[in-house]
């Protein structure tokens, strides 16, 4: 047989590799350069109170963050914010994958989780205070409560919208429930998967800052507000260019994985588009 | 005579709905012997697919049995592959060729050795083993329906149902894909029951072509396709034998669209 023909892809040529990661990087950083520039321009032209220059944010940053307060603040903030996302993840994969597959359960549920999914999260912090005190796990809970809900619903709707083809294959050659469910449902639902934990990661970002600044003694959204109450301007803004850049380290978490993970759906999408 | 392999028998099958019941299949009988390749032609909107699904144990029927080696099937059969038309949605984009090829023998008892055999053995009948690390969306379609064909041979079933397998691939593709399924059957002895709507495939591939009428469906003609089974693209379908049977076949088809055959015993 020499019917097959297969696209070799050629790496391209180091040089050329380079180049383009190095206009890659300009582009991404330009914009925000200028920017930087623009504002202390103007800051240095007509100082404002409350907007102080670039460079004075970034020494408040260094002096803030940089020390005791990395272990007294960040620390604890990163530490329930991972065992609030990784809690959603493993809660909302495992229930959602439960409730996708039982028909019944589905239409039990779905409009309670609709209602609860509708609950905006950061109302809940006053209860689960009363219930848990002011303690790491109700700070925990509280990101959990708010963040399920994306990975959970899209997990159910995953599963559940498995090919018919797949699943009658599936059938036909007698695979077993355990191996249905690993080499059929879960990947054909982890592109659905992923995309609601996108969703929670973010969700569980703003619930751990809502939650410090309500009920809480350390943490980031804690530091953000004692800054802001003492009129500590450049350390208050420091504390939000924080955030920001554990935004992004998370965006780039999550972009890691999942190239990896969905090496296939892209893959296809590649194809389709050429 | 060789023992009967599969045999349906009085097969109706009436879809409800709320709209009114739809009589798809009115009373199909047929037999297949062990070492076959049997084609089911018909008219199109005539159940072929409905057929294959109750043999396959995916569908119940509402009335009538299908027994495949003496056994009722009440559900899919472990002794049987499918190949199904939409070659896209049937393997498994995560995984390799050589991955989708795996899957149905991992809950068989097989060492590790007599399955990676089963495997190569497959891939290389198909003419994939170069692509086994290969992912299915990396392939064309008629290259995609062959490690379909692949994950049915080395299942190693006692029946290979193929639905419409070619009929999304281009014509050169398939005139090479009807010679591998001629192959299978005759190097490997392979039961094939083969479902399509072109006559010319029908007669050129079957040893015996079953032709359906329109719906509710009943067996409108067993035909015993008398041609040698060494068959070549180009010298077997300019037999002049070739001719006559494809031109039966058709006008069989027409008369079925029509409606114009009778059901016997109605």
């Amino acid at each position: 047989m020499t019917l097959y023909t297969s696209t070799v892809r050629v790496a391209p040529q180091r040089s050329q590799a380079w180049k383009r990661t190095r206009e890659s990087i300009l582009y991404a950083l330009g914009l925000p350069f200028v920017l930087l520039v623009l504002w202390g321009v103007w800051a240095t032209v007509a100082p404002a109170r409350f907007f102080p220059a670039p460079q004075v944010i970034l020494e408040a940053f260094i002096d803030t963050w940089v020390g005791p307060a990395f272990v007294t603040d960040v620390l604890p903030s990163l530490g329930r914010l991972a065992l609030g996302i990784l809690l959603s993840i493993a809660v909302g994969t495992v229930v959602g994958t439960l409730i996708g597959l039982n028909r019944w359960l589905r239409e039990l549920l779905e409009p309670l989780l609709e209602f609860f999914r509708a609950i905006p999260p950061p109302v809940l912090i006053p209860i689960v205070m009363l219930l848990m005190g002011i303690t790491d796990a109700m700070k925990v809970a509280v990101i959990v409560f708010g963040a399920l809900w994306p990975v959970l619903l899209n997990t159910i709707e995953g599963v559940r919208s498995t090919d018919s083809v797949m699943t009658e294959t599936a059938r036909s050659f007698a695979l077993t429930r355990g191996e249905r469910l690993r080499y059929l449902v879960l990947p054909s639902a982890t592109p659905r998967i992923m995309a609601g934990v996108r969703q929670t990661m973010s969700v569980a970002l703003i619930l751990m800052v809502i939650s410090e600044m309500f009920a809480s003694s350390s943490g980031l959204g804690y530091r953000i507000v004692y800054f802001q109450r003492n009129y500590q301007i450049a350390e208050m803004w420091s504390g939000i260019l924080l955030l920001g850049l554990i935004g992004v380290l998370l965006a780039t978490i999550f972009s890691i994985v999942e190239k990896r993970l969905l090496r296939w759906y892209h893959g296809i999408k590649e194809v389709e588009r050429a | 005579m060789p023992e009967t392999l599969l045999k349906v028998e009085h097969l109706k099958k009436v879809y409800e709905s709320a709209t009114g019941n739809v009589e798809a299949i009115g009373d199909i009988s047929f037999e297949m012997s062990a070492g076959e390749l049997v084609c089911i032609v018909g008219p199109s909107g005539c159940g072929k697919t409905t057929l294959l699904k109750c043999i396959a144990g995916l569908l119940r029927p509402t009335q009538g049995t299908v027994e495949l080696d003496g056994k009722r099937v009440t559900g899919p059969p472990p002794n049987m592959a499918l190949v199904f038309q939409e070659y896209g949605r049937s393997l498994y984009p995560w995984l390799t060729v050589r991955g989708n090829v795996e899957l149905p023998l991992r809950h068989k008892r097989l060492g590790k050795a007599e399955r990676d055999g089963l495997i190569d053995d497959a891939l290389a009948a198909v003419g994939l083993d170069h692509a086994a690390n290969s992912y299915p969306w990396q392939l064309s379609g008629g290259m995609q329906q062959r490690v379909a064909i692949a994950r049915a041979v080395a299942y190693q079933p006692e029946v290979l149902i193929m639905d419409e397998p070619f009929a999304a691939v281009d014509a050169q593709t398939r005139a090479d894909l009807e010679d591998l399924v001629r192959r299978l059957h005759l190097e490997r002895g392979m039961s094939i029951l083969f479902v399509t709507h072109d006559i010319d495939e029908s007669v050129y591939l079957g040893e015996r072509v079953v032709v359906l009428s329109k719906s509710p469906t009943w067996v409108q003609e067993d035909l015993v396709i008398d041609l040698a089974p060494e068959r070549d693209q180009i010298s077997t379908r300019a037999l002049p034998r070739f001719t006559e049977l494809r031109t039966h076949v058709y006008e069989q088809i027409q008369r079925a669209k029509r409606g114009e055959a009778v059901r016997p015993g109605s």
